[in-house]
């Protein structure tokens, strides 16, 4: 992509910054889209009716809300740390943002074509920590300090199986580029690294269920990375108000509230890319050029939004000990069996 | 069970608990709302339903029960006594009006809707209506003026009963000068000027209302 735009514009800094904008031309469209998915799936499984004035069924709301938000006062609590309260916001969705370099949209756009791909997104979405603990202790609200810290403590945690889990793909694939780790899946469903990947059939067939396991792993430790429900102890309403955003009201909230959602597609992002194929069209060559690839990606991408918002209405909220029993006495031992088991299954 | 059964079985139960639930949920996102769209769609109210209260004025006789039955005092009726020669009319259950009802306010936000107040109504021209959009901007708006008496209509009627009154006073005072009269005249003495002069200060103006009811 960066090549094609060069090609147009020559070398010079311009390139850069609409390769590094576009992924926000597909952010904030997609956040609109989500906001009002997830309204109208909450109501819909509480058999309500959600938004039905602005627009046909209330299409609009989200837009609606957006303007309200850019017109709200942007309050700044009296003892706060006002340095730190202003910035923490946009620390977070630089930090999720920056993400997207790595995320090949389609065979024809990655953001940033690195061979370090899934290690850079792991270091990179770490970020996000330090913006949560920041909103927190800027706030000086106990409730937000108390929500930051359990994030943090969530999100080190989670750290953990999500970057063994991608230790599993980068296993099969031999490659920590997702640009190729899609490439490698190419071809049809059954090339897809949750059904064995494109292996000789005795070792695809011995290696599905491993694959399976981590990429069910990899999924919900992604949600707790996110701070979504049932892992959402950092904004745990009944317990601590809002969390860490407590404070904010605005467009500061709404760059909060904007960053929630670009987190939870890039983990469905990577999710995608790792074990479903990325760009890669279900039906082999068939539906599958550039802007086919964007499609699909979306598409799936889109699913597990769909997935999270549906088990986000659904299940209750863990308990803080069983979070990181979770993570540390189910997900990781589980990891470990997998990468061993798959690491055994490769070299035979 | 063993610490590893146990072990597994609790992933296992979280598992299927949660595919459990999300089936549950599932299948709710296609069974119809159940949500009302409140202004556009409106329920039906039950048959006895108690909201606002309406009068209908022309069937009022003024009686007070309804005034007197409120637990909450907000019903406030003023009467002004009917004369002999006027007709006001008869009520739609065929009840002689007596009274002219001058002010019959209902301050509708001390009601409590607990309907009280319709059940003594001779006439049952007080009911409870199934109107509950009737919120205002100003408290005032919500005291509702039901008589339709004018202040002229009002002042008449006043006038009116003055004279009746007065001409009774003056009738009684005249047969009572009579009575003295013909009670002086059996002792065949005159002096009927004292009493005539007295006797109209006495009856106050509402004492024959008073006696009569």
């Amino acid at each position: 992509m960066i090549e094609l735009l060069k090609s147009f514009l020559g070398d010079s800094l311009f390139v850069y910054l609409i390769a590094a904008a576009l992924p926000m031309l597909f952010i904030l469209p997609y956040a609109l889209v989500a906001v009002l998915l997830e309204m109208k799936m909450a109501a819909h499984i509480q058999d309500r009716l959600a938004y039905m004035y602005t627009g046909w069924h209330g299409v609009l709301q989200p837009v609606a809300d957006i303007l309200k938000l850019l017109q709200k006062e942007n309050t700044v609590p009296h003892v706060a740390d006002k340095f730190l309260f202003a910035l923490a916001p946009y620390l977070i969705f630089i930090g999720t943002y920056a993400g997207f370099a790595a995320i090949p949209f389609s065979s024809a756009y990655i953001g940033s074509n690195i061979d370090l791909g899934v290690f850079y997104i792991v270091a990179v979405s770490s970020l996000v920590v330090i913006g949560i603990i920041m909103a927190g202790w800027a706030s000086n609200n106990k409730w937000s300090l108390f929500g930051a810290m359990r994030s943090a403590a969530q999100i080190v945690s989670y750290e953990v199986p999500t970057a063994l889990a991608l230790v599993v793909a980068v296993m099969i694939t031999g490659s920590l580029n997702l640009q190729d780790i899609a490439k490698f899946q190419a071809g049809g469903i059954q090339n897809w690294l949750v059904f064995g990947g494109p292996l000789p059939l005795l070792q695809k067939i011995l290696i599905m269920p491993f694959t399976f396991i981590t990429f069910i792993i990899l999924f919900l430790a992604g949600i707790a990375e996110v701070n979504r429900t049932p892992f959402d102890l950092a904004e745990a309403e009944s317990e601590l108000v809002q969390g860490y955003n407590t404070e904010y009201s605005g467009m500061k909230f709404a760059i909060f509230y904007l960053a929630e959602y670009a987190n939870m597609f890039l983990v469905s992002a990577i999710v995608v890319t790792l074990f479903l194929g990325g760009w890669a069209s279900p039906f082999g060559n068939a539906l599958s050029g550039p802007l086919w690839g964007f499609f699909w990606f979306v598409a799936k991408g889109m699913f597990f939004i769909f997935v999270q918002i549906w088990i986000r209405w659904t299940l209750p909220r863990l308990r803080v000990d069983q979070l990181m029993y979770t993570s540390w006495k189910v997900m990781t031992p589980f990891l470990f069996v997998c990468i061993f088991a798959i690491g055994l299954i490769l070299v035979l | 069970m063993s610490e590893v059964k146990i072990y597994f079985n609790n992933i296992w139960l979280a598992f299927y608990t949660a595919a459990v639930g999300m089936r549950r949920t599932f299948l709710h996102l296609f069974t119809p709302a159940v949500t009302i769209q409140y202004p556009d769609v409106k329920l039906k109210l039950p048959e006895r339903a108690r909201n606002r209260l309406y009068v209908n004025i022309d069937d009022c006789i003024g009686c007070d029960q309804c005034s007197m039955a409120c637990p909450v005092d907000c019903i406030t009726i003023q009467t002004i006594k009917g004369t002999p020669d006027q007709d006001l009319g008869t009520t739609s259950t065929g009840q002689k009006k007596r009274l002219h009802v001058p002010l019959f306010d209902i301050d509708i936000a001390k009601c409590c809707y607990c309907g009280l107040c319709v059940y003594p109504c001779p006439t049952e021209c007080i009911v409870m209506t199934d109107v509950y959009e009737f919120s205002e901007y100003d408290r005032s708006n919500l005291i509702y003026r039901y008589s339709i008496m004018t202040p002229q209509d009002i002042e008449q009627a006043k006038e009116k009963l003055k004279k009746s009154e007065e001409e009774a006073a003056a009738k009684k005072a005249a047969a009572a000068t009579a009575a003295a009269a013909a009670k002086l005249a059996a002792p065949a003495t005159s002096a009927p000027a004292a009493p005539a002069k007295t006797e109209p200060i006495n009856p106050s103006p509402d004492a024959p209302g008073q006696a009569k009811s």
